[in-house]
């Protein structure tokens, strides 16, 4: 009895860190299930999704904001590795990492203008960030490639192990994505994840409770654009090509699709928002031409039935239903 | 008067050139409750935001354990133990209740983003110790019960309590309460005013702010008297319910609303 009782606070007092190891051990033996590379291909690409949705959500999901730009930082993560491995034969691991530095400056410099100024200034601000990033993929051949891109990108690998295969890259990224997902749920468990809630929800009493709006924005920022990098960094190694189509304003469209099918502010949510985007084309593979339309739809349905997002939405209807009901029950005792 | 904890001197601020706050000064002594009374409009929400950094003031000195603050950005305010409640009740309705009150402990919480991310075994030592704190919080106000539920499901009365433990979860130095019974019934009136007067037992220094004369009066150790953005009488309740530039001020603007 004593046993059970005290296997019982075990898992409420570690269930965050249970559900983490429970979806670590289920990613490793997917591929024994599932060893089409077809379909683990997709896997891995809502692994990549994940890591860059995950920062996204804290930004527009905690702390409230909104940001149309950052397939512009995926971009420049994978242009960055790109052009560093390829074409300077920089070694791979130091050129993600040189990147990601690079993208946190890049983003403090778009942020500490910016993040002053709200809603859709800040919608602008981004897209017009990820336009002209895009442009300049597009446009400054020399370096980037041009329309066609860049190949020849080398996979990654450490010590004498190479990600080359469908297979190795599954296990490479999920362990960055859950990483990721475990930095985002420490994150929100802190008082700095109820600040950005806080200041997600009212800055003025965010701010007289302590919370520093400005630097908390731009700190929240800089660390989506670092895992958007770092994601794009993992794509040019995995794809080993970088194109500009796979960065454009429609992909950031879609990025923030995924965080509102996930839910705002639900990490878990996030994993959701991702797969389900992802997956999506591949079941409605016979609708590929209308794929911007069905977004669209998604986007304004559960912008008008679920503002919170599909996940936590759902979740929100549960939870304040059942307080209610535990009002009313209070109330008739 | 040098023991003061807060002197103001000469505060001014201007909306669009006309004046919602006119050379005001006072001071507020340790442990005691002070009230700021006046009608509508008198610019008493203005103060209060002037001193905690919501909005910056034109002129004047707010000087805090001697240190002037006036100007200072309302997070740093907060930093030097300076909490409020607003008048419009300023809750975060998604939050549990229990989060919302930790958030009265963000200065405690104090962790950069970075070392949150890695969440050390000391960090994870200290939330779980605030967490203590809220619900030990919580408790006083009768609302541990309802510490999981999101916030905005309770009853206007409880979603007041919320903020009220929100502002004193941390201990603070100072507490500013603005217009704390605002729309709550008499019983719940009686309840608030029990519990600030336990506050000040206990050597709580709080700036009360309220329309209502007849409810500072019980509470409250000095009384400043604002309209039109000037300091028109202060003194203890008794003198200031006397005075006559008080009973004008509110008379005057009572017949003019009623
Ligand atoms: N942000 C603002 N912009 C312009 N005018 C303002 C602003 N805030 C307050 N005022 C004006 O300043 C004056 C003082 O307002 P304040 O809110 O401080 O009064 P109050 O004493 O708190 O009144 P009440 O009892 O109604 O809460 C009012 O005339 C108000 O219209
Ligand atoms: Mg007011």
């Amino acid at each position: 009895m004593i046993g059970w009782e005290k296997a019982k606070f075990f898992v409420i007092r570690h269930h965050t860190g249970l559900m983490v190891c429970g979806l670590a051990l289920f990613l490793a033996l997917t591929p024994l299930v599932m060893d089409n590379p077809y379909n683990l291909g997709i896997l891995n690409l809502i692994g990549l999704y994940v890591i860059v949705v995950l920062g996204l959500n804290l930004f527009i999901g905690f702390a409230g904001q909104i940001s149309l730009g950052h397939a512009a930082f995926f971009g420049l993560g994978a242009y960055g590795s790109a052009i560093l491995t390829a074409t300077y034969g920089f070694p791979a691991w130091p050129a993600m990492i040189l990147t990601a530095g690079a993208m946190a400056l890049v983003a403090l410099a778009l942020g500490i203008p910016t993040l002053r100024l709200s809603g859709h200034y800040l919608a602008m601000a981004t897209l017009g960030f990820n336009y002209v990033v895009d442009s300049i993929f597009v446009q400054w051949d020399a370096v980037t490639g041009g329309p066609s891109g860049l190949s020849g990108v080398p996979p990654l690998s450490i010590g004498g192990l190479t990600f080359d295969s469908d297979l190795k890259f599954h296990y490479l990224v999920w362990t960055f994505a859950l990483v990721a997902l475990t930095l985002c749920l420490n994150l929100v468990r802190t008082g700095v994840g109820r600040g950005l809630a806080a200041l997600g929800a009212d800055e003025v009493a965010a701010a007289a409770l302590g919370v520093d709006v400005q630097r908390q924005k731009n700190g929240v920022f800089v660390l989506s654009a670092v895992m958007a990098s770092v994601a794009g960094s993992l794509y040019a190694h995995y794809f080993g090509y970088v194109n500009p189509d796979a960065f454009s304003v429609f992909k950031s469209l879609d990025l923030v699709i995924m965080v509102v099918v996930g839910g705002l502010g639900s990490v878990w949510g996030t994993l959701f928002g991702a797969s389900f985007i992802t997956v999506l084309p591949h079941f409605l593979g016979f609708l590929e031409t209308y794929m911007d339309i069905i977004h669209g739809v998604i986007l304004v349905v559960i912008l008008i039935f679920l503002p919170q997002g599909f996940v936590s939405g759902l979740v929100d209807i549960i939870r304040i239903r059942w307080a209610r009901r535990r009002l009313a029950m209070d109330r008739q005792s | 008067m040098g023991g003061n904890l807060l002197e103001i001197s000469n505060l001014s601020k201007n909306f669009g050139g006309l004046p919602a706050l006119s050379e005001v000064s006072f001071g507020v002594e340790t442990g005691q409750v002070t009230a700021l009374i006046g009608p509508n409009g008198a610019g008493k929400t203005t103060l209060i935001n002037c001193l905690t950094g919501v909005i910056r003031p034109d002129g004047g000195a707010i000087r805090f354990k001697g240190a002037d603050i006036a100007g200072l950005p309302a997070h740093r305010v907060a930093r030097l133990g300076i909490s409020r409640t607003f008048q419009n009740l300023r809750i975060f309705p998604r939050l549990t209740v229990l989060d919302n009150v930790l958030c009265g402990l963000t200065v405690q919480a104090g962790a950069s983003l970075l070392e949150a991310l890695f969440l050390p075994p000391g960090l994870r030592h200290r939330e779980r110790r605030l967490k203590l704190t809220a619900l030990e919080a919580l408790d006083a106000f009768g609302l541990a019960d309802k510490a999981g539920w999101p916030v905005g499901v309770l009853a206007y009365g409880d979603k007041k309590r919320v903020e009220m433990a929100r502002a004193f979860v941390s201990q603070p130095v100072l507490t500013l309460l603005d217009e704390p019974v605002a729309g709550l019934n008499a019983e719940e009136t009686a309840t608030v005013a029990t519990f600030i007067r336990q506050m000040r037992l206990a050597g709580k220094t709080m700036i009360l702010v309220e329309h209502d004369m007849e409810m500072v009066m019980g509470i409250s150790d000095h009384v400043v008297v604002l309209d039109g953005g000037s300091r028109i009488a202060q003194g203890t309740p008794d003198a200031v319910r006397h005075n006559p530039l008080v009973i004008e001020a509110y008379l005057g603007r009572m017949s003019a609303t009623a």
